[in-house]
């Protein structure tokens, strides 16, 4: 069972990374997913360049997130284009989209409009903050939801402004649980042959992240977490957890007993009960941190794993793409289209695979994201 | 009625990666029973985050565990064996997060459990796979975030490695194992068929890094780095970041540098209103903004840019956003009753299945708490030959 959603198909009226992400995974997983795009631009993605790559000319971004899929070019304000995507509609199992509240009902597809056309659609909708409340038309960006999630306080050391996350984190854990929902209507719909609507908003999804803070938060008198003033990793965490510096590099610390600790490190300071590995943080980690800089990486590495003690080297991405621990998960996946819209040479792109393994194998289609509308001709045919 | 209704699952994970995963499918509707040692159980039951306790149990616990019973059993314990067995014969998900090896030398790997129940669907998280050189380490959150090169993405380029403040690997894996787990679910529906579905935390760290890391295998020759000041997200060009205002902080998303300049009166932009150069002149954008925003307050700010629909928002902390009528909206709170008459008030589920939100209600289970009647059970229906 490699492909364990063959036979789904999938409509993807999303853009960018959060409804996208949903649908590559869909992907991986054995669905088809067929792009529903505007002619002429398609998904504003495919102009977002990060470092202005662009790979016949689509961003390499929009490549990374939409390999494994179909295009079909459809303008919704068009009646008879709108005509074809509601037989397209007739027939899928899932769509998605993430258009702000209100459009899909301008356009006649919201979700009652949709299951009148097919009453088991499941029908995946992405929203910014949810569809009440001052928030619903504000943008829904994942730099924005980081921002009211409070989630830029977690991150960075005590004296440092808020920091928000390094990646696309709302999009996506948002994509995700959209995916999650969407497989848990597929799942009741072979019961009971129902459709469903499936709803996800980023700034849900960024709640749901901070969870095991924000309960403690909520059930300790709303205390606010501080972060350490060293070597912060997690704010509710206390000592060793961080990061600290060597004398020749970095070392990752995780939890242990102190005493043990104090005695793999040689560093005295650190022999005090566990229940003050809080209270005690920030004046534990700075013993730490002074004592580790007197010797290197692997010396600690090799002190510490004799005690059975967590902690690690750090990598970098020169360091991790070439160790041999990376090319034991072989992650790498070529896939490759032809240029100028199925008329030029093969081009290729080198990204990452589907993390999941299924019975021992990761799906590994070589099917690059789609030129725009390159399958428009072939999808009509079908529906002749 | 929830979409997994009916689905039973067994949770032999501990701490948060499987168990979070388990917490997802018991928010969906299944049945999820956590199988712990009878020798104090998931560790994760006395892993304090600031010191905050509820009935004698971590909040991290309880925020983890809600919504699942307790079982306990001593796997080296062939009548305890038995009873797992008998379990295993009726469930429709397993899931586990032991170090590759584990579960065979107990007996209940992959091949093991499939000769008792073919049908059963089999999740196994690990941190670095079962190859290379790394299987054997630790898969902690922290220790994922260090080799996965995580730590070289947040912050700006003077802060050294910058961990994320979440447990991200955890929560992210998690996440990825419940997809493959329920499509493996859909599959056994259409072929009759179970499955051993896997995925480790350096390929959940992997996948969530997607973006510059295909960068990278694409174009060896590239740099990923971070902006030198105010940093967000290592790809992105301009002014995208959070700000310190006269009051507070700002967060600008994407937006073009000459819209910036005019609506914010900050002549010092102008010479960089070219997009091409967005992204090499990012650290002069960003420092004139770091110069420049905290001379008005956010307020002030969102007033200039919002109407113009520049996208941007208020940086807020968490009793700032447990005030706000944007949080108290989405009614993402739920007050979870506990067996001493307690309270736990925590998030619920954020995925919501015809526009109706998926409420838990029960607290985590204090160890092996439904021991007993899940034996009845199984006694009651035949012994787990069924």
């Amino acid at each position: 069972m490699l492909q364990p959603l063959k036979g789904v198909t999938v409509l993807e009226f999303s853009q960018y990374l959060a409804g996208p992400y949903a649908g590559l995974r869909l992907a991986d997983l054995g669905a088809r997913v067929i792009k529903i795009e505007r002619p002429g631009s398609g998904d504003a993605c495919r102009q977002l360049a990060t470092k202005d790559i662009m790979v016949d000319g689509d961003s390499l971004l929009f490549h990374t997130i939409n390999r494994n899929k179909e295009s079909f070019c459809a303008d919704l304000k068009n009646p008879d284009d709108l005509a074809t995507v509601k037989k397209l509609i007739a027939s899928a199992d899932v769509m998605t989209h993430n258009f702000r509240p209100g459009v899909m009902e301008k356009i006649g597809l919201d979700y009652a409009q949709v299951q009148a056309i097919n009453p088991q659609m499941i029908y995946g909708e992405v929203s910014g903050y949810g569809n009440s409340g001052p928030w619903v038309h504000k943008p829904g960006q994942d730099l924005l939801a980081q921002a009211v999630s409070g989630l830029g306080w977690l991150t960075g050391n005590q004296d440092q402004d808020p920091i928000p996350l390094g990646l696309a984190i709302a999009d996506m854990l948002c994509g995700t649980h959209l995916a999650q929902g969407i497989l848990a209507a597929l799942v009741r719909r072979q019961k009971q042959a129902c459709g469903a609507k499936v709803q996800v908003s980023l700034l849900e999804s960024m709640i749901d992240f901070q969870f095991e803070g924000l309960t403690t938060y909520l059930n300790n008198g709303r205390q606010m977490p501080t972060r350490s003033e060293l070597a912060n990793a997690h704010a509710f965490l206390g000592a060793p957890y961080g990061i600290y510096k060597t004398q020749d590099d970095w070392i990752a610390i995780s939890m242990g007993s102190l005493s043990q600790l104090a005695l793999a490190l040689e560093c005295p300071a650190l022999d005090v009960p566990n229940s003050q590995a809080f209270k005690q943080r920030d004046s534990l980690k700075e013993a730490l941190a002074m004592q580790l800089q007197t010797n290197t990486t692997d010396y600690w590495l090799a002190r510490m794993q004799a005690h059975d003690l967590w902690a690690s080297e750090l990598l970098d991405y020169d360091q991790l793409l070439t160790h041999p621990a990376f090319k034991a998960v072989s992650m790498s996946l070529q896939v490759t289209r032809k240029a100028d819209g199925g008329n030029g040479a093969p081009v290729q792109v080198t990204t990452t695979r589907c993390p999941i393994r299924i019975n021992g194998e990761a799906s590994t289609s070589s099917k690059a994201a789609p030129s725009l509308g390159a399958d428009t001709a072939s999808i009509l045919e079908a529906l002749q | 009625m929830k979409p997994l209704d009916g689905l039973l699952v067994l949770d032999f994970s501990q701490f948060l990666s499987g168990p979070s995963a388990a917490l997802r499918l018991a928010d969906l509707g299944a049945r999820v029973i956590k199988i712990e040692r009878p020798d104090g159980g998931d560790d994760c039951r006395n892993l304090y985050l600031s010191d905050c306790v509820l009935e004698d149990e971590s909040t991290l616990f309880h925020a983890i565990n809600r919504d699942k019973e307790g079982f306990t059993a001593d796997l080296k314990n062939p009548a305890h064996r038995t009873e797992i067995e008998a379990l295993i014969r009726r469930a429709d998900i397993l899931i586990a997060n032991f170090r590759p090896g584990v579960m065979a030398r107990l007996g209940l790997d992959y091949p093991a459990v499939k000769a008792l129940n073919p049908q059963l669907i089999y999740g196994e998280i690990t941190g670095y796979g079962n190859e290379g050189p790394w299987k054997n380490r630790p898969g902690q959150d922290l220790l994922l975030q260090a080799l996965s090169g995580l730590t070289w993405l947040s912050g700006s380029s003077k802060d050294g490695p910058v961990a994320m403040g979440v447990p991200v690997a955890d929560i992210f894996t998690g996440a990825q194992l419940v997809q493959g787990i329920l499509a493996a679910v859909y599959g056994r529906g259409v072929t009759g068929e179970g499955a051993h579905v896997e995925i480790s935390m350096l390929e959940a760290m992997l996948d969530f890094q997607f973006e510059p890391l295909t960068i990278l295998l694409h174009e060896p020759s590239q740099k990923i780095e971070r902006a030198s000041v105010n940093g967000a997200h290592t790809l992105v060009a301009g002014a995208y970041g959070f700000y310190r205002t006269a009051d507070g902080y700002i967060a600008l998303s994407m937006g073009r540098v000459a819209d910036l300049a005019q609506l914010l009166d900050c002549p010092a932009l102008l010479p960089y209103s070219d997009p091409a150069c967005a992204f090499s002149e990012r650290d002069a954008i960003k420092q004139i903004l770091a110069d420049h925003m905290p001379t008005q307050t956010t307020a002030h700010w969102l007033s200039l840019l919002e109407p113009a629909d520049i996208w941007c928002a208020e940086v807020l902390d968490w009793d700032q956003l447990m005030n706000h009528d944007g949080f108290n909206s989405l009614d993402i709170l739920q007050q979870i009753p506990l067996e001493g008459g307690g309270k736990l008030t925590t998030s619920r589920c954020p995925i919501r299945i015809d526009e109706s939100i998926l409420w838990g209600n029960k607290p985590a289970p204090k160890l092996g708490q439904h021991r007993n009647a899940i034996l009845q059970e199984i006694k009651n229906n035949g012994g787990g030959n069924e």
